[in-house]
């Protein structure tokens, strides 16, 4: 079975964001009320998965072992089955 | 003789400066290993080089983190092997977990290519023998050398003095502009639980003879030397 998950990494609230405060400083300088922007990124990850449960596994693993530091980081999926658009 | 690998990886580019380093220290002979086929039996130290492997795509250190030489870097950490990482080598460290923290976007945003100064915090491990209180001089160049890691972290690393090195001005304060990067507490540095593994941001290799405008660096190499180690020696002043 094919799926599609797509990977949300974003630094932990705690960890300060520098490129979210750069971000904030030139949004304000547009003249917009912005108090906080975080930055992270987007992963969409196309695979093969016996089951959505072992879909679901390998999407775990894909977040702990490479694309988010539990150290510095958080992350969030969602997983659809069937090749992506 | 001292036998030290230096692990090589997709981006790394200091491979080449840390040879020339140790090429300067007695009894010292070293090896330029490719990642995928790195295998560490018979060396006595290994040495993960700076550099921007593979494109500090995800983060950086991120992708090196699960290459086979990693693995084996692990294993050899575990039996108590020497292992150094520099710059992106301390990325990687810190990314495989062998050590505490991680390391992120310079407060400023600034990439920092610099001379900084950097207190010894500790002597106790094989990298830093008779060097505690020392402060040495040393070139930075980096974009993510912010060290952090959550407050329970940063107490057990401090408790369990594995800061080995901090930011300080040239007479040893650390002081808030002394810090390059905003590392948490100005930790340049740090060790493992076990004191065998030891990474930092600046660059040993680029400062180890008076042509380069620097030797602190050779006093942290030269504890290689085993009629040397425990020495503070300063030959190529």
């Amino acid at each position: 079975m094919t799926y599609v998950a797509t990977i949300r990494v974003l630094p932990k609230s705690e960890v300060r964001d520098p490129q979210g405060e750069a971000i904030r400083g030139a949004l304000r300088s547009l003249g917009l009320a912005v108090s906080d922007v975080r930055t992270g990124k987007e992963i969409v990850v196309t695979f093969e998965a016996a089951s959505e449960v072992a879909a679901r596994d390998a999407v775990r693993l894909m977040g702990t072992e490479l694309l988010a530091n539990p150290v510095i980081e958080d992350y969030a999926y969602e997983l659809k089955e069937g090749a992506a658009v | 003789m001292t036998r030290v690998a230096i692990l090589r990886y997709p981006g790394t580019w200091s491979e080449r400066d840390f040879q020339h380093a140790l090429s300067l220290v007695p009894d010292v002979e070293s090896d330029i290993l490719w990642h995928e086929d790195a295998d560490l039996a018979g060396y006595d130290a290994a040495i993960v080089p700076g550099g921007f492997t593979y494109g500090d795509y995800v983060r950086a250190g991120a992708i090196a983190k699960i290459s086979p030489a990693t693995r084996e870097l692990r294993r050899f950490a575990e039996a108590g092997k020497l292992v150094l990482g520099s710059c992106n080598g301390f990325q990687i460290l810190c990314e495989a977990g062998l050590l505490p923290g991680a390391l992120v976007r310079n407060r400023g945003l600034e990439f920092r290519c610099d001379w900084i100064h950097m207190r010894v915090e500790r002597d106790d491990t094989p990298w830093t023998t008779g060097l505690r209180g020392a402060v040495l001089r040393m070139p930075i160049a980096h974009g993510e050398g912010c060290w952090v890691a959550d407050d329970a972290t940063l107490a057990d690393v401090e408790s369990r003095g594995q800061v080995v090195f901090r930011y300080t001005d040239a007479r040893g304060g650390a002081t808030a502009a002394a810090n390059p990067n905003g590392s948490l507490a100005n930790i340049a540095g740090v060790c493992n639980e076990g004191r065998n593994v030891v990474g930092l941001m600046p660059h040993p290799e680029r400062c180890s003879e008076a042509l380069l405008g620097g030797t602190d660096g050779y006093r942290v190499l030269a504890n290689l030397a085993p009629a040397l180690a425990g020495t503070p020696v300063a030959i190529y002043r």
